[in-house]
């Protein structure tokens, strides 16, 4: 008696510690699929309404959980409908495994029945990927999968397995192998001692110094060596979107996030001080408007676990590959306690004068305000899932977080319709924990089809709709810069998203005005069984500020209108920086 | 141009590789995308055959340079990236190069190739065709010369190096 590949596979899974796998059959991976029908009890299979859908839920257990989130599809087009999904986790590093089926070997370059170069499509974004061309690779295939997945730098790694290979017999006795050894792929956790001193000294000898911290922070599990930093050098941190949770909202030292959409505070710092100390981010131009005056008179330290990263969009003064975490313990065996009194105060003055605000006194609901009322309903608390465009921003704005792992977005890729199906994954990987996931009207209608998903699987999430009735953020980018010519950006058409949910089997709520989302929310937060839509009309004219637009810099900065005549004094203190420096 | 800018250097990278499907795919793929340009390109098995080495030349300033070196070692399938500019290495690369040529013309271009030390490696009735080993500016040389007789098709080689003495490359 033999064992076939598939069956092989299955148990190669289970022995990586995958528990649930998200997916849609068809022909060429049947022979997989019957493999989890014997295990169903040890490998849960949860069957989307897309394999996009499956990608982003892979992706969102994975981040939520910080354990390998594992997809799977069909040859063809289920290996393009992942597509999407994959190049989100690619964007923002995330462990995603994705399994496709293939056509038979035989057939493969021949154009046969549903047929794709999965392997070639997704080559530039997937960390790697494989075409199993034999069975007796395949566990072996599996192993480094994983190994590369969730290793380094984290990212997806797609495994394509034509359905010959899977049927194929092998002996019973088959090993999988135990260990995997990659010649071509090694990792530097720790950083290199001189470097580490370097950056010590500097540390020691600045006067104004900003961490910025990134999304490897929490890949790497360095939250509480950030802290520990900031607190004992008294640095202020100022955090991307990736790393929102990694050092919390609410510490006296936390500046929010910087960039496009982030505090005053955070870019002030940013573009002031004299040490500028990254961790785990990439200086993406998100964060950095033009590279080229981005926090232009600091000294760099820059900590990355990919060499690559280091010096591609801004040079730096100090590179330090490694791992956040053990990077971060070196540094601290060299460090004194510091204080700087002075750039403290100056920082909190900027917190304090120019914090993030809205017009409190609408009579309209403001999606800030949902999102503030949200956060006090849940303590703060919740897994918070967004979608894509001002969503996103809002929640990542007004939605305190204190852990890792608490906020997911997508970022890198800005993908709409990440949101919804990240959050079932979120779900899924935290059965015990509240998941909220904050969409807008455009992204949620991209893959609001696995509501199906969440309500077959009693997914008590809480998904809030700022339905503005338009591409809420394309709409900014053209009140702001294009007239106000709505160029295709009026949604016409939506859906009733309260029946939508009753369609699906969930439960829809309505609220129309400030004084009903309380008790609205309190009502979707005592159902437990099933996933709860809140369509919140939002006053579609609401812009997201502050906002450094694309490419620009400080000095492009468009303050809300509460602080607009404050800007001139804003910008004589960063020329003031400057010239102190020069 | 980018070619035309003052720091724009030609850089010669010798890349170790798994010798498996899809590995020049990947190399080609990430110079395309990340819009870095291959001047030349060679291939060959080393004596170990799990490991395939390929000789690039690619042109750009340091920092690009430095990206292509570091984005070529993140890819899984490279074992090992060195730029050997301005070290001690032998450079070689093979031209075939057909002439149009009258019988009475054979002995000048012979005497042309004994001086470069290549050789004939076929005579048509007004052809002939001449093999050349040498560095890139050797061939170019000889090219040039050859050129007043009428050249009619090259075809080269990519560069191949390696480190002389015990270094490694
Ligand atoms: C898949 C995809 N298509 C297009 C875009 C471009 N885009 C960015 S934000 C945005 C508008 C999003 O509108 P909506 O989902 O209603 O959210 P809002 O901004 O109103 O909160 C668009 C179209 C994108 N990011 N992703």
């Amino acid at each position: 008696m033999g064992i076939k590949a598939a069956e092989l596979l299955v148990h190669t899974l289970i022995e990586e510690g995958v528990e649930i796998i998200f997916g849609i059959p068809g022909g060429a991976v049947l022979e997989i699929f019957d493999a989890i029908y014997h295990h169903r009890d040890k490998l849960k299979f949860v069957l989307t309404r897309h394999e996009q859908g499956a990608a982003h839920e892979a992706d969102g257990y994975a981040r939520s959980t910080g354990k390998v989130g594992v997809c799977m599809a069909t040859s063809g087009p289920g290996s393009t409908n992942l597509v999407t999904g994959l190049a989100a986790a690619m964007m923002d590093s995330s462990s995603v495994v994705a399994i496709t089926g293939q056509v038979a070997t035989p057939f493969i370059g021949r154009d046969a029945f549903q047929e794709t170069d999965t392997t070639g499509v997704t080559m530039p974004i997937t960390k790697h990927n494989f075409l199993a061309m034999s069975a007796e690779e395949l566990p072996r295939i599996i192993k480094e999968a994983f190994y590369i997945a969730r290793t380094g730098r984290r990212g997806p790694v797609l495994v394509d397995i034509p359905r010959d290979v899977s049927r194929t017999e092998l002996d019973e006795d088959f090993p999988i192998p135990k260990e995997v050894s990659l010649r071509s792929y090694k990792v530097t956790l720790r950083g290199h001692p001189l470097m580490v001193k370097r950056a010590a000294e500097m540390i020691a000898n600045c006067s104004k110094p900003t961490l910025y911290i990134g999304g490897g922070v929490i890949a790497s599990g360095a939250s509480d060596g950030v802290r520990e930093l900031a607190e004992r050098c008294n640095i202020p941190v100022v955090y991307t979107l990736m790393a929102k949770g990694a050092f919390p909202d609410n510490h006296p030292l936390c500046l929010g996030m910087g960039g496009m959409h982030g505090t005053v505070a955070a870019n002030m710092a940013l573009n002031t001080c004299d040490l500028l100390i990254c961790i785990g981010a990439r200086f993406d131009d998100r964060i950095t408007g033009n590279p080229k005056e981005f926090a232009k008179v600091s000294k760099k330290i820059h900590i990355d676990i990919d060499p690559a990263e280091v010096g591609k969009n801004v040079k730096v003064d100090v590179p330090i590959v490694g791992d956040a975490k053990a990077v971060l313990q070196q540094l601290l065996e060299n460090l004194q306690p510091k204080r700087h009194d002075s750039w403290l105060e100056q920082v909190m003055d900027w917190k304090r004068n120019y914090p993030l605000t809205y017009d409190r006194s609408s009579e309209l609901l403001k999606p800030q305000y949902v999102v503030e009322v949200t956060a006090k309903l849940t303590n703060n608390s919740a897994i918070v899932v967004t979608d894509v465009g001002q969503n996103q921003m809002w929640a990542a704005q007004y939605y305190p977080c204190s852990r890792p792992r608490q906020f997911i977005s997508s970022g890198g890729l800005g993908t709409m319709g990440f949101g919804f199906p990240a959050s079932i994954g979120a779900q899924f990987g935290n059965p015990d924990k509240l998941v909220v996931a904050f969409v807008g009207d455009g992204g949620f209608q991209m893959t609001m089809y696995e509501l199906a998903t969440a309500v077959l699987h009693s997914l008590p999430i809480k998904v809030i709709i700022f339905n503005n009735f338009f591409l809420g953020m394309v709409k900014q980018w053209q009140d702001l810069f294009f007239g106000g010519r709505h160029s295709a950006t009026m949604l016409h058409g939506n859906p009733d998203f309260v029946k939508v949910a009753e369609a699906f089997g969930a439960i829809g709520f309505r609220v129309q005005k400030p004084e009903e989302l309380q008790p609205t929310l309190e009502r979707a937060l005592e159902v437990n069984d099933k996933p709860c839509i809140i369509d919140c009309w939002v006053d579609p004219n609401e812009h997201v500020y502050p906002m450094i637009p694309a490419g620009g810099t400080i000095k492009d900065l468009i303050l809300p209108p509460q602080f607009r005549h404050k800007k001139q004094e804003l910008l004589e203190q960063v020329a003031a920086a400057h010239a102190a420096a020069a | 141009m980018a070619n035309e800018r003052k720091d724009y250097e030609l850089h010669t990278l010798s890349v170790l590789v798994e010798n498996r499907p899809g590995v020049l795919a990947r190399i080609a793929g990430l110079f395309r995308r990340r819009g870095f340009n291959i001047e030349s390109l060679s291939v060959s098995t080393t004596d170990d055959p799990t490991v395939s080495r390929m000789t690039i030349v690619v042109g750009g300033d340091d920092a690009t340079i430095e990206q292509i070196t570091k984005q070529l070692n993140k890819l899984i399938d490279v074992i090992k990236v060195q730029d050997h500019t301005g070290e001690d290495v032998v450079e070689r690369e093979l031209s075939l190069i057909k002439v149009s040529c009258e019988p009475e013309q054979r002995s000048e271009i012979l005497n042309l190739v004994t001086i470069f030390r290549a050789s004939i490696v076929d005579v048509g009735a007004n052809t002939m065709m001449i093999e050349i080993t040498g560095t890139e500016d050797k061939i170019n040389a000889m090219l040039e010369l050859l050129r007043p007789y009428g050249i009619l098709e090259v075809a080269r080689t990519g560069k191949v190096i390696l480190a002389r003495g015990s270094k490694t490359t």
